[in-house]
């Protein structure tokens, strides 16, 4: 069981409030990322849940229990950290084993879940080396199985992908992705990318100085962003924001539009500007297009290859059906 | 980046060294600070009441205090000028490409390690003796007449003891610093045409301003204190009594507590000006 | 600097650096030497160099009249147990200020080493009557809390800047493991920073060892180290050069041939980190 409940939780560093007074639950099973740039208070709210830091006022529950003065030791939650947090001094096998020392588990029940860890994580071959031997994916794999054989209320995953190179990084996505089906424990996943939040979330908690700006499934924030923040954060490329009176056409203070949702012709569309840079990604083709009047770069999505140079005048049509329409304060206009 | 927990704990494991240090700077020194007012003679009548300022004035006015101030900046003036110039050349030569330089390394640091007691016996006696010590032999053998160091040359003596122990340290954390210069920097200047001199002068020097520095400040607190080698070489005479050396007679030989204890609050203040410059820079670092 | 030296460049720093680096060590080998030689050798004019009739005499005589072996222990048991003890005072404090730092951490750490930096001479009476009300005058107890205390704000020091390399998120992650302070420090702290204690134990045993001020002042025979022992040779029996020689040479080998295994920590240690 796992359902973690923040109730007005705040933190202050002295003087400076790093979250203002929040509430959020997580449910049972769930698959939960904070996603947000970086200060953006995502990794603190983490500490908070984790027990490293104390909350400034507030209450955090866990199954229903206060957990708020509780340390970290005996949450029952594990954690996944950014640098793996690995002992250096230990073999793996030592490193999986430790939580379990600490919890006094008896020695053959240990072997048996390092083992069964081992092999579901392939880290069989690996057991005896020390973390200073293994490459950085086989670490990230060492720190999973340590917070694995505890089997935790909930597991906390402090941005554990951002030392991994790129073709790393997608893998992994999809290990945790593959355990989260397996073990269906609650997970909190900490992260600045988006991507890795769409990918991965039942559950986005999109984040700002602190505040929460919307929380959601990934397509819920993708179709209905409450906010001109969320509207921009999530997505790539970026959605294009539009205001003055293109947007007023549309009883809008500001219209946003995805660059997948514009198509690019010849002539005959309703806007028109000049092709500057172009980003040809075989698959899909990025235009950034000036002087259309309407903000300093549109930017457009094409499938495929499409035959538009730098410099060529061309016409756009955006689906007005997709647009987003905000107010003056940048918050969405529903119906 | 703690919780109340932590923070807590952090408070009773630090309590154990705060509270001894605490302890071992408070009670003697309010014990020195006490006696320092009062005329006390452990041999001749003990504790004879409170005299006021009159230990600090008679500290200050007796004919052995300038002197010994005196004595005592030479040594350390000396010592530093010796140290740091000869520790940034050594440390030069050292940095160079050679053969068997981890060897010569540990030659160069070795009198680091020498205790005190023992380097100054061994200068005084097998170096500086003016019958059998080796300097009386070379002067013999180039016919000219030996001296004897440590009543006619007797500052100077001391100052070559002090800076031979202080060298090696000198010249290592010069070193060190010298081996943490970025050698792009260097090349940088080569192909801007600077000399070898220039570069010296321009990158080098500049560079290691924060480790003389430090060498200055901690060898000036250690030097400040020098004893055993005085204590062993001359015992204080031929104009080589410190302010250290001072005091300790003060206390010990001729046993007026009151007068010696005036004097190690003079030492004291002395020691705590040239602290508050070092813990500045410490300070500093602890930030960066 | 990737860059060919000539080997005749080479050639000459070689002969440059040995030369000096000899000069430097020259007392200590001549000491060594001159403790092979008979007392009629060690003052022979022209001095003899290595042409001599080697004897262990020297050796067998020195320990004979002043029981070297007794001094040796007290240097051992005080350099040693000073250490020992700061170590275990002071890697509490260490992990306090290295990991959960506080606006107060920084004038601590200050402060401990300002008390380094108060003259002994400034409140040798006041020890000294300390030391006698309790009893503790030429005790090796005694010597080894003075010795303690002095060495405390380094050992602490020391032991800072090797905590404070050693990340954070590890100490965090034993914590989320379920270990609690005791096993935090035990198992996950002090392995770590191995390296670090070892430097902070040996260079802190070095500054104990050659202690001469406390040691010269606090003991008379009983408790009396290897400093004593050697300043008592400063009488007129000094003018044997080869039984002073004998003594030298077995009151610094001990520590000469800790000191050049610890070398690579000395500056750090002895800067308190402003240095590296």
């Amino acid at each position: 069981m796992g359902r973690i409940t923040l109730d007005k939780v705040t933190k202050s560093f002295g003087a400076t409030e790093v979250i203002p007074p929040l509430d959020l639950t997580i449910e049972d099973g769930e698959f939960t990322v904070f996603v947000g740039p970086s200060g953006c208070g995502k990794s603190t709210l983490l500490r908070l849940i984790a027990g490293l830091e104390d909350v400034t006022s507030g209450q955090i529950r866990i199954d229903g229990q206060d957990a708020t003065m509780t340390p970290p030791a005996k949450r029952g939650l594990a954690m996944v950290f950014q640098s793996y947090a690995l002992y250096p001094h230990m073999s793996v096998r030592k490193n999986i084993a430790f939580p379990m020392k600490m919890a006094g588990i008896d020695e053959a029940e240990q072997n048996r879940r390092i083992e069964s860890a081992a092999k579901a994580l392939n880290l069989t071959d690996y057991l005896e080396r020390k973390p200073g031997q293994l490459s950085g994916g086989q670490r990230q794999r060492v720190a999973i199985g340590r917070a694995i054989v505890r089997e935790p209320a909930a597991f906390l995953f402090d941005e554990p992908l951002s030392n991994l190179d790129a073709a790393l990084r997608v893998g992994m996505r999809m290990e945790i992705s593959e355990l989260h089906k397996k073990l269906a424990t609650t997970m909190i996943y900490v992260t600045h990318d988006q991507v890795e939040a769409m990918t991965m979330a039942d559950k986005i908690v999109v984040l700002r100085s602190g505040h929460i700006e919307q929380v959601g499934s990934p397509l819920e924030l993708y179709h209905s962003p409450r906010n001109l923040f969320v509207a921009g954060f999530i997505g790539s490329p970026k959605m294009n924001f539009i205001e003055g009176s293109e947007a007023a056409k549309y009883d809008a203070h500001t219209v946003g539009i995805r660059p997948e949702h514009i198509a690019i012709s010849d002539s005959g569309g309703a806007w028109s500007g000049v092709v500057g840079v172009s980003e040809h990604l075989g698959s899909d083709t990025f235009f950034h297009i000036h002087d259309t009047g309407l903000a300093e770069t549109i930017t457009v999505r094409a499938d495929g290859e499409v035959g538009f140079r730098h410099g060529d005048r061309v016409s756009l049509t955006p689906r007005t059906d997709v647009m987003h329409r905000f107010d003056a304060q940048g918050l969405r206009i529903t119906a | 980046m703690a919780t109340q927990h932590s923070r807590s704990a952090a408070r009773i494991m630090m309590a154990p060294a705060v509270i001894l240090l605490l302890g071992w700077m408070l009670v003697p020194l309010t014990m020195t600070l006490l006696f320092s007012f009062k005329k006390y003679l452990p041999l001749r009548g003990g504790d004879l009441g409170w005299v006021g300022f009159d230990n600090y004035i008679r500290f200050v006015s007796s004919s052995a205090f300038w002197p010994s101030v005196q004595a005592t900046l030479v040594i350390v003036g000396g010592v530093l000028a010796i140290t740091v110039i000869f520790g940034v050349l050594l440390a030069l030569l050292l940095d160079q490409p050679m053969w068997g330089q981890g060897i010569v390394r540990i030659l160069v640091i070795a009198p680091f390690f020498v205790m005190p007691t023992v380097s100054a016996l061994v200068w005084k006696n097998m170096f500086m003796d003016p019958v059998n010590g080796l300097f009386a032999h070379l002067w013999k053998a180039f016919g000219a007449e030996p001296i004897s160091w440590l009543s006619e040359a007797s500052m100077q003596s001391i100052i070559l003891i002090v800076s031979w122990q202080w060298l090696p340290f000198a010249t290592l954390i010069l070193l060190t610093a010298i081996q943490s210069l970025d050698s792009e920097q260097l090349e940088a200047a080569e192909m801007d045409g600077a000399s070898p001199l220039a570069r010296f002068g321009y990158i080098i020097l500049p560079h290691l301003g924060r480790a003389i520095t430090v060498v200055v400040l901690i060898q000036t607190i250690f030097l400040l204190s020098i004893f055993a080698e005085i204590f062993v070489t001359t015992g204080g005479s031929f104009g080589t009594r410190t302010l250290t050396f001072l005091i300790f007679q003060r206390v010990l030989e001729s046993q007026n507590v009151g007068l010696g204890s005036a004097g190690g609050v003079y030492a004291i203040i002395l020691a705590n000006i040239v602290a508050a410059f070092l813990m500045r820079i410490v300070g500093k670092n602890l930030d960066a | 600097m990737a860059r060919s030296v000539t080997q005749q460049r080479k050639a000459i720093n070689t002969v440059a650096a040995w030369a000096v680096g000899l000069l430097i060590f020259f007392p200590i080998l001549w000491t060594i030497l001159t403790s092979f030689k008979t007392e009629a050798q060690a003052i022979n004019d022209p001095p003899l160099f290595f042409f001599f009739d080697w004897t262990l005499e020297n050796y067998a005589v020195v320990q004979e009249r002043s029981d070297y072996m007794r001094f040796l222990w007290n240097s051992i048991a005080i350099a040693g147990g000073s250490t020992v003890l700061g170590i275990i005072i002071a890697i509490p404090a260490a992990w306090s200020m290295a990991f959960v730092p506080s606006k107060r951490t920084k004038d601590i750490l200050l402060w401990m080493l300002s008390t380094k930096m108060l003259p002994a001479v400034g409140v040798l009476y006041p020890i000294y009557l300390i030391f006698i009300r309790l009893g503790m005058l030429d005790s090796r107890t005694g010597l080894i809390i003075v010795l303690m205390l002095c060495n405390l704000p380094i050992i602490v020091w020391m032991l800072y800047t090797y905590f404070k390399e050693i990340p954070g998120e590890i100490l965090e992650a034993a914590r989320m493991d379920g270990a609690g302070l005791k096993e935090e420090i035990l198992y996950v702290l002090t392995p770590m920073a191995i390296p670090g204690i070892a430097s902070t134990l040996l260079l802190n045993i070095i500054l104990a060892w050659n202690e001469a001020f406390w040691t010269l002042n606090l003991t008379a025979a009983k408790a009396a180290p290897l400093t004593a022992f050697i300043a008592s040779y400063s009488s007129p029996e000094g003018l044997f050069y080869a039984k002073l020689s004998a003594a030298s040479t077995m009151a610094i080998a001990p520590i000469l041939i800790l000191g050049w295994f610890s070398q690579k920590q000395l500056v750090r240690g002895l800067t308190f980190g402003a240095v590296k």
